[in-house]
């Protein structure tokens, strides 16, 4: 291994161990204040509470956490088939993309918690929620496509049509690779959009919302005061939002490694 | 090979590309089309190809359709997400020939270009001429008898130009291809043509033709003869009267 080589590799373990002690501090500090100045744990609980309400609570919380997780990776499905599907339609004639993407925008640019309570009145609660979520994740993938699609290098697509190549043939060899480095920067971004759509649409929802999902569990919590099950309730949250950006960091890698500039590898 | 006769171009936005074009491409003659930038060299080069329409005049191919032709950019235009093999695959692919079966086309191609042991490398591992040969693999894996090539070696140094030029005099003997190629530089026009069509813009058109009677492939010591140093000043001469005054400054 070249000295090169394994300074990086210390950097690497720099960049996760470094934010792990900057965590185990913080966390130690709030414990610390909490027992020092007795603050009442229907205020602020303190982290070990937090986390023995985490063990105690689970049978509630884990349902509760996989309500939200199906409801973000339905949406999230669904955004995606829309998404790529809609992007594809509109590669296929500006006409098509002019008519409709003024629509799209609009939906994104309309603020999902101003669209919830009309949604919780026109569909079913739980169907209210998925679309919401839904909503909030499908215009990243619908508009980083597009984009993808439209940029493959024109040299290549007159080498294909040179070579007579069909309309499918350009979508599937050409375009749709293409697209790919920005259809997953767009699912990024998605797939956290669509938590948050779940978990704010849930909340907007309300005392309507017979739904079990987390936001539920800390709307419940907060009304009884049971402030160590809020805390548990926004860890699960964190930690599902981090595994999902974690999740498609990792499949960007993998699926771009070879050839995109974004993960490429280099010596010092 | 190919006659164009009274070929126009005027695109949508009022520019006229090329003005009643008359050229003929003669089988197995290695044509250059030499002229400043925006005299329309590559519009022509890109018609030849049927990438886009005369707004005027009519092209007329030999055998009465347009044959199997490469086409090299000025950019190695290769697919990045590709291997090296993938992209000389692909005009075989796109007619529908598997990967068993184009496998040996496709492995002939690369040798010829140098690069039988870089099948498997991704195009950012290559270096610029390296890119360039695989373009070149690609634009000969069907062995067309045309081959059109569009400021292929612009981009690249001067030592990596010399060898590709010898590498494409080389290989357009062995194929027995016919080249059209389009440069603005005059050493590399006169060194690879037999004929060497010079264009003046605004609008395009050719303004005069200089023939390079030596055999080919050249080697480097044709760079020192006589005729080479003739031709050269034949050709910077053309060119410099091609421009027009406000070019000049
Ligand atoms: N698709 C196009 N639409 C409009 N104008 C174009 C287009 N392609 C080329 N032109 C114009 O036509 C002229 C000739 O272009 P081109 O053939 O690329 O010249 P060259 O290759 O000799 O530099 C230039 O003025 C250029 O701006
Ligand atoms: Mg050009």
């Amino acid at each position: 291994m070249s000295e090169a080589a394994r300074g990086s590799a210390g950097g690497r373990v720099l960049d996760v161990i470094l934010p792990i002690l900057v965590f185990l501090a913080a966390v130690a500090g709030w414990e610390a204040v909490v027992r020092i100045r007795n603050i009442p744990h229907y205020l602020v609980p303190a982290p070990s509470l937090v986390a023995t309400t985490l063990v105690s609570d689970w049978p509630t919380l884990s349902g509760s956490l996989w309500v939200t997780l199906k409801v973000t990776f339905s949406a999230l499905f669904a955004a995606v088939v829309g998404g790529v599907g809609l992007a594809i339609l509109f590669a296929q004639s500006r006409w098509i993309e002019r008519s409709f993407y003024p629509f799209a925008v609009i939906l994104q640019v309309t603020p999902v918690i101003a669209i919830a309570p009309l949604l919780v009145i026109y569909l079913d609660p739980p169907t209210a929620v998925l679309a919401c979520a839904f909503i909030v994740a499908f215009f990243p993938i619908l508009s980083n496509t597009t984009l993808g699609l439209a940029s493959a290098d024109h040299n290549l697509v007159d080498l294909f049509k040179l070579y007579g190549a069909s309309r499918w043939q350009q979508l599937i060899r050409l375009r749709l690779p293409a697209a790919l480095p920005y259809f997953l920067g767009g699912l990024r971004v998605g797939g956290g959009l669509s938590l948050i759509g779940a978990i704010v649409a849930e909340i907007a929802a309300g005392t309507a919302g017979q739904g079990s999902g987390l936001a539920f569990r800390i709307v419940e919590s907060t009304f009884r005061q049971n402030m160590p099950r809020v805390f548990a309730a926004l860890v699960l949250i964190a930690v599902t939002g981090i595994t999902i950006f974690l999740f498609f960091t990792l499949l960007t890698h993998l699926l771009l490694r070879h050839w995109h500039e974004s993960v490429r590898r280099r010596d010092t | 090979m190919l006659a164009l006769s009274g070929v126009g171009k005027a695109f949508s936005n009022g520019i006229v590309a090329l003005a009643a074009l008359d050229l003929e491409v003669r089988r197995g003659e290695f044509l250059t089309l030499l002229g400043p930038s925006g005299c329309g060299k590559s519009t022509a080069l890109r018609m030849i190809a049927g990438l886009t329409e005369p707004s005027a005049g009519a092209l007329t191919w030999a055998g009465g359709e347009r044959p199997e032709i490469g086409f090299v950019f000025q950019e190695p235009t290769l697919m990045p997400w590709a291997s090296v093999f993938n992209n000389v695959w692909l005009p075989l692919r796109l007619r529908g020939i598997s990967k068993a079966a184009a496998a040996a086309s496709i492995t002939d191609a690369l040798a010829l270009v140098g690069l039988a042991d870089f099948a498997k490398a991704y195009p950012r591992e290559l270096s610029g001429g390296m890119k360039m040969r695989v373009s070149i693999a690609r634009a000969l894996v069907l062995r067309p008898p045309l081959l059109l090539m569009d400021e292929p070696f612009a981009a690249l140094d001067e030592i990596t130009r010399f060898k590709l030029n010898d590498d494409l005099l080389r290989l357009k003997s062995e194929l027995g291809a016919t080249v059209v190629f389009v440069t603005h530089s005059v050493y590399e026009s006169v060194y690879l043509s037999t004929r060497i069509a010079v264009m003046a813009a605004r609008p395009g058109r050719i303004v005069s033709q200089i023939l390079i009677e030596a055999p080919l492939p050249r080697g480097e010591e044709f760079r020192t003869t006589a005729l080479y140093n003739e031709r050269c000043r034949a050709a910077s001469q053309a060119l410099m009267e091609a421009l027009s005054p406000e070019d000049r400054l």
